[in-house]
């Protein structure tokens, strides 16, 4: 029987490495036409920029995933351009060039990553508002800017590591806004030192932004995005509450990751609310393995750990596989995957103590500004459904909201607004945000043409 | 908003029709890059509440969908350009 790898990233590469090194020979699917995740996302064919200008100080990193994965290639059965939108008891439903096909399997490694975490602002509908992964997607991937004069705006190591990509380019950065006080970093100085090589470069980066006068503002408060058809202006206050405006035609935004889980949620893996970096998820092992038979979760799609620890995390999850197989495990090697995961745990969470989560700016959010954009549905909206819910005295969560008013019922299923929808609904009914839930993911978990019954 | 063309300019000219009038793009643009770089919008949001341009250009949001001839609503961030396609931003009923 099958083991099904979900995610040709760090993670889902190193997995299908150690299960090839077993003799074994994987199914590895992603949704992109090639390998490498998002964080190292290959360039199409004919793009001509060498991996220190994609990738910078990751060069060496994304050169060594991509080498093993053309090396894995000939033993393991790739399918790109496959999207896994369903997971039943031992199958995953996918679709390739509208082609839909069941695959069985006896082990599946989820390596589904993360996404931005948005804070839904006034005016972040407007074109030209873009995630931060976005935007460095645009640039890796296409060569281009999201905009002639970008502002970037949220929290945590991404603001700067893509403003700092974008100046090094060419783009104009007018601004880089962050929402977390100085303060609230250097506290965290002690942890964030353990990360060594990586502390060092989020440093650099914030170096090198400011000695080019690239205006960086801390503990702001962003207050709106403007414009009639498109983004014109950029407004904060600062710390000490004066108001500024910046004319842009382009403002990034992001506020830390989230992992993508849906496929962990369709399994039936039970999640859990981790307060440090303020996401829920999918309950795992140290090793990777999920309370659900052949399922293992590993990047960070079973929470956000970054892209070495996803790479740790693969190659371990792959063992905890071989030995549900009753195979038998490289003590040694095992050995040292499980120090590097405890390693990095201190220092992922000095990083996201570092730039926490905004919580009280999405529980804040103007009545009139639209949190959920597929559906449009404004704050007042998922407000008034609150209340209604406190008047009847009747328990509330968000799936019951979500039933009530759409928020988070539209074609991205919440991924966007979920987060900052849950803030909202909590703030409204005055109960800590885990309190309200978490969307519950459906299939498919992402929309899919509509099949003839005999093609499914 | 336009997107901005920083690198990799070099590549060769493929055109395809944007609402009805050509356009020229490079070989190698996703179907959003070919349309933004050229005109800052990909829909009109169905709940009349103005232009959108795509938020993830991850395939997470589903944000920038277009209508390809042929080909229907197509995902604009993870959909390649291929020579000649027609392309519309206009609302279509489902």
């Amino acid at each position: 029987m099958s083991i099904l790898i979900i995610g040709a990233g760090p993670a889902g590469t190193r997995a299908a490495e150690v299960l090839v090194s077993a003799g074994l020979r994987p199914i590895v699917i992603d949704e992109a036409p090639e390998n490498g995740g998002r964080i190292y996302q290959r360039q199409p064919a004919g793009f001509r920029r060498d991996p220190r200008t994609l990738y910078g100080f990751e060069a060496a990193k994304a050169r060594a995933i991509h080498d093993v994965f053309d090396q894995l290639r000939p033993s393991i059965d790739f399918r790109p351009r496959t999207l896994a939108w369903n997971l039943r008891q031992g199958v995953i439903d996918t679709i390739c060039d509208g082609k839909a096909s069941a695959v069985p399997f006896a082990q599946t490694i989820l390596c589904t990553g993360a996404m931005d975490r948005a804070v839904p602002l006034p005016g972040w509908t407007l074109p030209g508002v873009f995630t931060l992964g976005g935007s460095q997607i645009a640039l890796k991937a296409q060569g281009c800017a999201i905009g002639a004069k970008v502002a970037f705006l949220g929290t945590g190591p991404l603001l700067y590591l893509v403003a700092y990509q974008y100046a090094r380019a060419g783009a104009q950065v007018t601004a880089v806004l962050d929402t977390t006080p100085f303060a609230v970093k250097a506290a965290q100085a002690f942890g964030l030192m353990r990360g060594g090589a990586t502390f060092a470069k989020g440093l650099y980066y914030i170096a090198w932004l400011r000695a080019r006068g690239i205006r960086i503002a801390e503990g702001v408060t962003p207050m709106a995005i403007e414009g009639s058809d498109r983004v014109e202006l950029v407004s904060w206050r600062d710390a000490r509450g004066t108001n500024h405006e910046a004319a842009v035609d382009a403002v990034a935004i992001g506020f830390g990751l989230k992992p993508e889980a849906q496929l962990a949620d369709l399994a039936g893996v039970p999640f859990d609310f981790d307060p440090v970096q303020h996401n829920w998820v999918p309950r795992k092992d140290p090793s990777g393995r999920t309370s659900v038979g052949g399922v293992f979760l590993a990047g960070d799609g079973g929470g956000i750990r970054g892209a070495d620890l996803a790479e740790a995390a693969g190659a371990r999850a792959a063992w905890a596989v071989l030995a549900a197989r009753g195979l038998a495990a490289d003590a040694r090697a095992v050995a040292r995957l499980d120090a590097t995961l405890a390693a990095g745990a201190s220092f992922r969470a000095a990083l996201e103590r570092a730039f926490p989560f905004p919580a009280k700016l999405a529980a804040d959010m103007a009545d009139e500004t639209i949190l959920c954009r597929c559906e449009v549905i404004t704050a007042g909206e998922l407000r008034a459904a609150a209340n209604e819910a406190l008047a009847m005295l009747s328990p509330s969560e968000v799936n019951r909201a979500k039933a009530l008013t759409r928020v988070g019922m539209g074609r991205c299923q919440g991924r966007v607004c979920g987060a900052a929808a849950a803030e909202v609904l909590a703030a409204a009914l005055s109960c800590p945000a885990e309190q309200v839930g978490r969307l519950r993911g459906q299939p498919p978990v992402k929309p899919i043409p509509i099949l003839p019954a005999e093609a499914a | 908003m336009r997107l901005q063309r920083l690198a990799e300019t070099d590549r060769a000219a493929v055109s395809f029709v944007l609402d009805g009038t050509p356009v020229a793009a490079l070989e190698g643009d996703s179907l959003l890059t070919a349309i933004l770089a050229h005109d800052g919008y990909l829909r009109v949001s169905e709940f009349g509440d103005g232009l959108r341009a795509g938020f993830c250009l991850m395939g997470a949001c589903q944000d920038c969908w277009v209508n390809v001839e042929g080909g229907g609503r197509v995902r604009a961030c993870t959909t390649p350009l291929t020579g000649g396609m027609r392309v519309s931003r206009r609302i279509v009923q489902p």
